[in-house]
């Protein structure tokens, strides 16, 4: 027993003193994106600049509320957020500081901040996944709004604590209006849709044919495909630019509180490269958003879906609102 | 306690109850106290600050549906745990049920298992298009009172075969002996002895079915937690002001069960053979009932984790491709988590013992309190733990500064959190033990630190133990605090099992669960059973 106690303290000793210390080259990292979607990049990044990379995983929101309470402590000097909620969140908190020009101009203006506050890396489209052992494609509808009528009742789950949702919702919002918005989830609501915890758990359901179709984005099926070839979900993009089929970009923000912002801007414009961004499109099954580089042959080209667009320096200070109609629906509780 | 009947014992004890803590104990007491009060006093000043109004919120018809459902989820599965965890000890500890040892090593196995990794396994394990598609799937209150009996029966069957492997034997033999049957022994002999026990367990269970987010959120039961999840970001208010909610909760739930409790003692028997009862005919249905609860509690989530790894991924160069791909990441993961889970254990049961001590022995405001404290804490959902710690240490002055983000704050953090597993398996154990032995050394002027090293600690090891064991099984598989609180880069298992579960790495989480089972099965035998068994 004393014998035990002795490792196990010389143990914790061991830890404290390891994670003491640190050297000027070493950037701090708080990512919403878990490891197995960016690590392989901040390792290269390593590898390439030499500079050192640490890395805190976790939910988006969680970080981004760490952040906050940490304040001028904060250890860390860069965030990389799921969606633009939680990075919006911090930009309206003030916690962010400007990225560079010729960073920014690698990416179209509607995925960026345009203060310069945050800047998007990858993109995800909204889709419908169905089971096509369920559902005929032809059945299903032209825009999101449909989802509210008689043939789809009880047939649609939603993820309404999802961050990716929340932000849809809020583009929603800003091109259709607070009213059509609050119907539509009421209609949801009336509809008898079914509310899951998240994407993934949305994905499995369909797979499994628990429920015919549900919203989500569009690589979480991509996913499930690598894991089960076989398995009958299928994405169905909304087409005309529906606002159902809206593309929602992974962002990356320097933080106000650091103190190497020259190697945070490093890393952010390491993001943006091209060995970067072909990762996004080869490995996760995302859309590339810097200017050239094109997205995987696995994925339907955009030109061909026509995905809506959106302007997201207008979802982070919406997304009280957001949260706001979405209680008034009842379709967290219902 | 009726006045005029008291035996000489109980005389002996009213005279110690009156007798006077040692200041320094007491203030050990105090300190405990007031140090679980922190994560109150963060929801406390958050939903001042803020403008949160609480009691708007809790009167709020948005509040009370899922508060409704937290209380029913807690209290069924709390019934259904108790019902369970104490047949099962039962049969492993006082029954020829066949197989024992092995039933005792893998029944405390499924505390292990996070419960949002538990719900998804038995969401894909059952019902069509799962692995055994002839029984439902069951989803809502129901999917989610099944998972979480099933993982959370450990809180209630680990200390009770603790209990039950201490009781007196002699009671028993002499109950036999004047023609008492079995059944009636059991009833008016065993269950009076065991039933603190059984009670700190069950409190164990409504406290975590109150706290969990995972489990019933993936099985689609809308509580509590859900709201102060769904609102953490953009309604801090009324998110910090439902966590207070469900810490009053607690408080109160806490007081009752320390007001209903009765003040009795009955004595612990040491290095006796314990009374095995014959099954007879039922050891076959006592067979399947244990069979049953692992077949479900663990070889059903062990087989969907089994499937997932064999089926593997086709994402090359990302994640944990399959069987063949190198297990490497998971090395360092398996040594934080062993080294985490195994401090915290000792921690937890080292700080929250004067505490369980001076409950159990001289109850007065000061412990009470102290107690009401160090129970409330893990009613609230782990993220909100989290954030109280963050939010106090990113303040703390000069010296303790430098603590922000170290292992002994996340340390700290598992304490607090799961402190409450400790003391209550603690108290049970200490108020078991009869105070006559105290009392007679007393008498023979052996001062009090003796008494407590000579002869309280011997006769409560198993009870210690068997604490540190639920807290060593609930830091495995902890998510909020290491999340947001380690040293930076310090991965364990549960934060790998996040990892690759958040974006659907499937043949990750399998195998990373896999090994988790596996080590918390090591990790229990070597720091608990072994132990347990040698008293």
């Amino acid at each position: 027993m004393k014998r035990s106690a002795m490792v196990v303290l010389l143990l914790v000793l061991g830890l404290a003193a390891g994670s003491c210390g640190s050297s000027d080259d070493v950037i701090t990292v708080y990512s919403g994106r878990t490891s197995n979607l960016i690590g392989p990049l901040l390792q290269a990044f390593v590898d390439h600049t030499g500079i050192d990379v640490e890395v805190r995983y976790g939910q988006s929101a969680d970080l981004a509320l760490l952040i906050d309470q940490e304040g001028d402590r904060s250890p860390a000097d860069v965030f990389i957020s799921q969606s633009p909620g939680a990075v919006g969140f911090l930009a309206g908190k003030g916690r962010l500081r400007p990225i560079g020009d010729e960073v920014l101009s690698l990416v179209p203006d509607t995925f960026r901040n345009v203060d310069g506050l945050w800047v998007g890396i990858s993109g995800r489209v909204r889709v419908i996944v169905y089971n096509r052992d369920l559902v005929d494609p032809s059945e299903l509808p032209r825009t999101v709004f449909e989802l509210t009528d008689k043939r789809f009742r009880g047939r649609v789950a939603v993820a309404p604590p999802n961050g990716s949702f929340q932000d849809f919702v809020t583009a929603m919002r800003e091109t259709h209006g607070d009213e059509a918005t609050l119907a539509w989830l009421e209609g949801l609501v009336e509809n008898d849709a079914r509310t899951y915890a998240n994407n993934t758990s949305i994905v499995q359901a369909v797979g499994r044919g628990d429920v015919p179709m549900g919203l989500v984005n569009h690589y979480y099926n991509f996913r499930a495909k690598a894991e089960d070839p076989g398995v009958a979900s299928e994405n169905y993009y909304f087409p005309d630019r529906d606002i159902g089929s809206l593309m929602i970009v992974t962002a990356i923000g320097v933080l106000d509180t650091t103190d190497n912002p020259e190697l945070a801007d490093r890393l952010v414009k390491f993001m943006l490269r091209e060995e970067a961004q072909l990762f996004y499109s080869e490995k996760t099954f995302e859309y590339p958003l810097a200017a050239g580089v094109a997205p995987s042959s696995v994925l339907p080209p955009l030109s061909s879906i026509g995905v809506a667009t959106y302007d997201f320096d207008r979802l982070g200070g919406g997304l009280e609102r957001t949260k706001e109609l979405i209680d008034e629906s009842g379709l967290e509780d219902s | 306690m009726k006045a005029g009947s008291r035996t000489p014992e109980e005389t002996a004890s009213a005279v110690a109850r009156r007798q006077r803590h040692h200041p320094a104990f007491l203030f050990a007491v105090g300190l405990v106290g007031i140090l679980f009060l922190f994560p109150i006093g963060y929801l406390a000043w958050g939903t001042l600050s803020l403008g949160g109004d609480f009691w708007g919120t809790v009167a709020s018809s948005r509040t009370l549906k899922p508060l409704r459902n937290s209380l029913l989820i807690a209290t069924s599965i709390a019934a259904s745990c108790m019902v369970l965890g104490t047949t099962l000890a039962w049969l492993v500890a006082r029954t020829d049920l066949p197989g024992r040892r092995f039933w005792r090593v893998v029944l405390p196995l499924p505390l292990v298992i996070p419960s949002f990794v538990g719900a998804t396994a038995m969401l894909a394990a059952f019902g069509q298009g799962g692995l055994v598609p002839f029984l439902p799937r069951i989803e809502g209150f129901w999917g989610a009172f099944i998972v979480l009996t099933l993982l959370s029966y450990p809180y209630v069957y680990l200390p009770v075969v603790a209990r039950l492997s201490t009781t007196v034997p002699t009671l028993e033999e002499a109950a036999r002996l004047l023609g008492s049957r079995p059944r009636r022994t059991l009833i008016r002999v065993v269950v009076p002895q065991i039933r603190e026990t059984v009670a700190a367990g069950t409190m164990l269970v409504f406290l975590y079915g109150l706290s969990d987010f995972g489990g019933v959120a993936l099985m689609r039961y809308d509580t509590i937690t859900r709201a102060i999840f769904s609102a953490r970001l953009f309604d801090r208010a009324t998110s910090l002001t439902l966590g207070l909610v469900l810490a009053a909760l607690a408080l109160i739930v806490a007081a009752i069960e320390r007001a209903a409790t009765p003040d009795r003692r009955l004595g612990k028997g040491i290095g006796k053979e314990q009374v095995r009862y014959p099954l007879h005919r039922s050891a076959a249905p006592a067979a399947t009932l244990a069979a049953g609860v692992v077949g479900l509690a663990l070889l059903a989530p062990v087989s969907v984790f089994l499937l997932w790894v064999i089926r593997g991924s086709t994402t090359v160069g990302v994640g944990y491709s399959g069987i063949g791909d190198s297990l490497d990441f998971l090395l360092l993961p398996v040594l934080n988590s062993a080294v985490a889970s195994v401090t915290a254990g000792v921690c937890a049961v080292a700080v929250t013992l004067p505490v369980a001590y001076s409950v159990a022995r001289r109850r007065n405001l000061l412990s009470n309190s102290a107690a009401a404290a160090v129970t409330s804490v893990f009613a609230l959902p782990g993220l909100v733990v989290a954030l109280a710690v963050v939010f106090w240490a990113i303040q703390a002055p000069g010296v303790l500064a430098v603590l922000y983000q170290t292992f002994p704050l996340l340390v700290l953090a598992y304490v607090l959190h799961f402190g409450a597993q400790s003391m209550r398996a603690s108290q049970a154990a200490i108020a078991d033990v009869p105070r006559r032995y105290g009392d007679a050394a007393r008498t023979l002027g052996i001062g009090a630190r003796r008494r407590f090293f000579r002869i309280d600690l011997p006769l409560v090891m198993p009870g210690l133990v068997t604490g540190g064991g639920l807290v060593l099984l609930s830091t495995l598989k902890e998510l909020p605090a290491t999340l947001l609180l380690a040293p930076i880069g310090f991965e364990t298992l549960a934060t790998t099992i996040w990892n690759a579960a958040e974006d659907g790495f499937f043949a990750e989480v399998g195998i990373a669960s896999l090994v988790l089972i596996l080590l918390s099965g090591i990790l229990t035998w070597v720091f608990v059973l072994r132990r347990e068994l040698k008293v």
